[in-house]
């Protein structure tokens, strides 16, 4: 009894919203803040880090309640977190349950590491990047991210 | 509406086209009065003189005028205004803009606010399609561009002229042989992405190595604002230099080019060389420039 309270504490169900999980372990922070979820927005979040996965190891959970990511916001962790599932949660019960994929184009995610791109100016210029199988690459100057893209999240 | 912003969005048949225009306007084929009435705007945020007069001759030469604006501190940027409300006010003034600016992405930021073609002139150390189709122009007046095999030496690292004609010579399937400096290479994603072209680069660290199989040798200068101080640009840019002797060891067909201006890297021995291509390449900006104010503005 004493040793289940823990574990309900990490995975302890909500009545709606979304539960994000399979997240590449370490990289829970950074969905959240390619998803625009931070500590001054509305949503209850919980985030469990590093949690042991019989399949991967070690894995993050991130939970929003009473907020249903639309696919095109969750396609932009692909990149980050590539395995993660998506499960939409609606009266503690589990409605839809989908991977994620890596989108075309990314608005607004990523800067542009290239110091000299227009995008990193006052110019209204949203940064935007074309996936590739290559890295990303910025729509304006073609520079090409290739690693450590989460060092790069707006 | 059509603007010309990178290389990369040109496939072959666009550079074909544009290819084919510029050989009519050499051979005086084309209609003098056909951009009679237009106005071109040009915009330079940065010094040019070839690029800058040859455009300017170019629409001279189709019967249109040109007004420049070539002194950022004497307009209303040095107010502080942005690029984009630049572009939204010109775009009612011209039929066409062609913009050269220090950031790299400026003429794709610019189209997105024009409503008239812009062609880009030149963004920072970023795309020039213009001096990417004069190159190809150039290759195309000495042999066939398909299959050629083309050496790209000097700073491959920064140098995106190189990577831009490397791009559209994937398109026709050219062989790249890359020669640069030690820590000026051809960025590996840069050789990712003409793979996944289809062409296959080989590296090289000295031009000796190679020059026997070239068709094309582009030479290119390092640029000294990339060294942290003078010895260690010395140290790259002495580390190569074209010499009568070297062209000596190489096909009597290959042709030597340069986007210019040149430093210390061709020996001015050279220029009598039949293989001497440089000032011919510089000539033909204006028929590739006619090309392509004939391709966006009618």
């Amino acid at each position: 009894m004493t040793s289940d309270r823990p574990r309900d504490l990490l995975i302890s169900p909500i009545r709606h919203g979304t539960v994000i999980d399979h997240i590449t372990a370490g990289q829970a922070l950074n969905v959240l803040r390619i998803l625009g979820i931070t500590g001054t927005t509305a949503e209850s979040v919980s985030v469990a880090t590093n949690v042991a996965s019989s399949h991967v190891g070690k894995k993050d959970i991130v939970k929003i309640e009473n907020r249903e990511l639309r696919k095109e916001e969750v396609d932009r962790i692909a990149l980050i977190a590539p395995n993660a599932t998506i499960n939409i949660i609606r009266e503690f019960a589990v409605t839809e349950k989908k991977g994620v994929e890596t989108p075309a184009e990314l608005s607004g995610v990523v800067r542009c590491p290239n110091p000299g791109c227009i995008s990193n100016t006052a110019e209204p210029a949203r940064s935007r990047f074309i996936v590739t199988p290559n890295g990303l690459r910025c729509h304006y100057c073609d520079w090409l991210v290739t690693k450590e893209i989460a060092e790069h999240i707006l | 509406m059509r603007h010309i912003i990178s290389i990369r969005d040109l496939d072959r048949a666009g550079v074909d086209r544009l290819l084919d225009a510029a050989v009519e306007v050499e051979a005086k084929r084309y209609d003098p009065g056909l951009l009679c009435g237009k106005i071109l705007g040009l915009l330079f945020f940065e010094p040019s003189t070839r690029t800058r007069m040859s455009f300017e001759s170019a629409m001279a030469r189709l019967g249109g005028i040109s007004l420049t604006m070539d002194s950022v501190e004497a307009s209303s940027v040095a107010k502080g205004e942005t690029l984009a409300d630049t572009i939204r006010v010109v775009s009612g003034y011209v039929d066409a803009i062609v913009l050269r600016h220090p950031r790299e992405g400026a003429a794709r930021l610019a189209s997105e606010f024009a409503s008239v073609p812009v062609i880009n002139a030149g963004d920072g150390a970023g795309q020039h399609p213009s001096q990417t189709l004069l190159d190809l122009y150039t290759i195309r007046k000495s042999m066939p561009i398909e299959g050629v095999r083309v050496g790209l030496l000097g700073d491959l690292r920064y140098g995106r002229t190189t990577h831009s004609l490397a791009m559209a010579l994937s398109l026709y399937g050219a062989e790249i042989a890359a020669i640069a400096p030690k820590g000026l290479e051809l960025p590996s994603g840069i050789i990712r992405e003409l793979a996944d072209r289809g062409t296959h680069v080989a590296e090289y660290g000295a031009v000796e190595d190679v020059i026997a199989d070239l068709d094309v040798l582009y030479v290119t200068r390092i640029q000294r604002e990339r060294f942290p101080d003078a010895a260690s640009y010395l140290d790259a840019a002495s580390s190569y230099r074209i010499t009568p002797e070297l062209v000596a060891g190489a096909k009597g067909s290959m042709i030597i080019l340069h986007p210019l201006p040149r430093v210390d890297e061709i020996d001015p021995r050279v220029d009598a060389l039949p293989n001497a291509k440089y000032f011919e390449q510089a000539h033909h900006g204006v028929s590739v420039r006619m090309a392509m104010l004939g391709e966006v503005m009618t």
